[in-house]
């Protein structure tokens, strides 16, 4: 078998080579390397036809229409001009924004910005499980509430928010709704026909698309207006200038179509490889699945190993490209931020493991991780001073540690 | 994370990993740091009559630095005596493992485990 396997497709996807082979047609001289923006020749036309083929593509697994996607550099982008766009566009209105404390760092750190503007923001909680509590963000809504930011699968632990019910709610009193759909796309169903959402944020890397491309869907009816964030040639109606990546755009329709054609078979397959990878590990003394048990994709499976260290499970695990928390916060020795707000301990959320699965995961992989995974254990535990501890019944909580 | 050959070795093949029965009394035990800092070492020594280190073992929970410290200092303070052992500073602990500075607190957490455990015999023994 071939070492390391890739289980963190979160993170990222490989592009699939269907759409690898797609894109390179819109490269070189014998390709349509047009600018889709060029009015005067057939290069140009060319370009712009196969951009607009993939914005319906993209438009067809979200069941909108193709007029409502804009697109930017991926989810980040599109997260900051929603919200920031949003938020300012509507100042009139009110000032007061509202996020969830377990949004990515790209919804975070925007609010952040705007609070910095002048605005006030709050962080709602959320419960144990993972997910909001719909009557807390009720309670939170005020009249100047002019947006809510919720994500729709959260990148670390998976689960899936009501984004149905908070619609609702934010449609009630008047309020924008901003979804980060970067995990959903291909792994939800998402019909924003039905779902009362005016902005949602798409990454074409995390569903088998190359990086550096995305797109925001933003709702005609009722018309969503947005403050440009990138001023320039007026590209995508004015939201978003800068001459548009022809061969990416073109490789995210192809991951989109593809994922519309195989996504139901797909998630039944990784619902399988999920149950057998928990089934292997939770014999495991002291280990804990977080985040809720059944609103959750199947792709992303969250574990943490008490008594043994986060760091040094990594190196342990290192025959599995794995992550401790997310890949934007593994590279600190901070606790995942996310698990911390699900309660979990310092230790708890340092001794975590995001395992994350994919098209190209296969069975034999899956085995071969749950063997590994069970060695790292045994070697780290039998290295462990709290491990012999806990299994003297010793509670940690009540030791006089010497911290440092 | 890119630990030096010397870290990976350590952590891959830990020397005197265990421990010593807490009832021997030529035995003595360091524990310091807290799990929610994410390392603590155990260090045990066993001091012979004439007051030299004949043995010692350790047990880690902790980065991969902290085990190959902990590792390191159990060979290090193994024939010397008590005041030779507390002399063992970190800067040697980081410099033998070529740590980078985000875990130079792994060879201090090393140098503080030796002394915790030196005291601990000196408590017991009176000396």
């Amino acid at each position: 078998m071939k070492l390391p396997i890739y289980l963190d497709y979160a993170a990222t996807t490989p592009v699939d080579p269907r759409v690898a082979e797609k894109m390179m047609q819109f490269l070189t001289m014998d390709g349509d390397f047009g600018n889709p923006a060029s009015r005067s020749h057939r290069f140009g036309w060319q370009a712009e036809e196969a951009v607009e083929i993939a914005r319906s593509q993209i438009a067809e697994l979200i069941n909108a229409d193709p007029r409502e996607i804009v697109f930017t550099s991926g989810a980040t982008e599109s997260n900051n001009l929603a919200i920031k766009g949003a938020a300012q566009f509507y100042h009139k209105k009110g000032k007061h924004l509202i996020t969830c404390k377990t949004e990515h760092k790209a919804t975070l750190d925007t609010m952040r910005a705007l609070e910095r503007e002048g605005f006030e923001v709050t962080y709602l909680e959320v419960e144990a499980s993972g997910l909001l509590d719909l009557d807390k963000l009720k309670a939170a809504m005020r009249p100047d509430t002019t947006v809510v930011s919720v994500m729709f699968v959260n990148n670390e632990i998976g689960v899936i928010q009501d984004i149905a019910a908070i619609g609702e709610l934010c449609r009630a009193n008047g309020t924008i709704f901003h979804v980060d759909s970067a995990q959903a796309a291909g792994k939800v169903e998402i019909d924003l026909q039905a779902l009362k959402v005016d902005l949602m944020s798409f990454s074409a890397h995390k569903i088998y698309g190359p990086k550096g491309i995305g797109a925001l869907y933003v709702r005609r009816k009722p018309r969503i207006r947005l403050e440009a964030q990138t001023h320039g040639g007026g590209h995508e109606r004015g939201m978003r200038s800068g001459t548009l990546p022809t061969h990416q755009i073109v490789g995210m329709g192809e991951a989109f179509r593809i994922a519309k054609l195989e996504m139901a078979a797909e998630n039944a397959r990784f619902a399988t490889l999920r149950q057998r990878l928990w089934d292997g590990i939770q014999d495991i003394e002291q280990v804990f699945l977080n985040g809720d048990a059944q609103k959750r994709v199947p792709g992303i499976t969250n574990i943490s190993f008490n008594y043994v260290e986060g760091e040094s499970l990594i190196m342990a695990l290192k025959d599995i490209a794995v992550s401790s928390g997310s890949a934007c916060t593994s590279a600190s020795l901070e606790p995942s931020y996310v698990l911390r707000a699900l309660g979990l301990t310092d230790e708890l959320a340092h001794s975590s493991i995001r395992f994350s699965i994919g098209r190209f995961t296969t069975e034999e992989q899956i085995d071969h991780t749950i063997k590994i995974v069970h060695e790292a254990i045994d070697k780290l535990r039998a290295m462990s001073p709290l491990w012999d501890m806990y299994k003297d019944g010793v509670d940690l909580n009540t030791v006089a540690w010497v911290a440092h | 994370m890119a630990y030096s050959e010397k870290v990976i070795d350590h952590y891959e093949n830990p020397r005197n990993v265990g421990a010593f029965a807490k009832d021997d009394p030529t035995v003595a035990t360091g524990m310091v740091g807290a799990p929610a800092c994410g390392d603590v070492m155990k260090l045990q020594i066993k001091v012979s009559a004439d007051g030299i280190i004949e043995d010692a073992k350790f047990k880690t929970y902790g980065c991969g630095s902290a085990i190959a410290s902990s590792s390191l200092v159990t060979e290090w303070v193994k024939g010397k005596s008590l005041a030779e052992a507390a002399m063992i500073k970190n800067t040697d602990i980081a410099q033998e493992l070529a740590l980078p500075p985000v875990k130079i607190h792994c060879s201090i957490l090393a140098e503080d485990a030796i002394k915790a455990a030196i005291e601990d015999y000196k408590s017991r023994h009176g000396s």
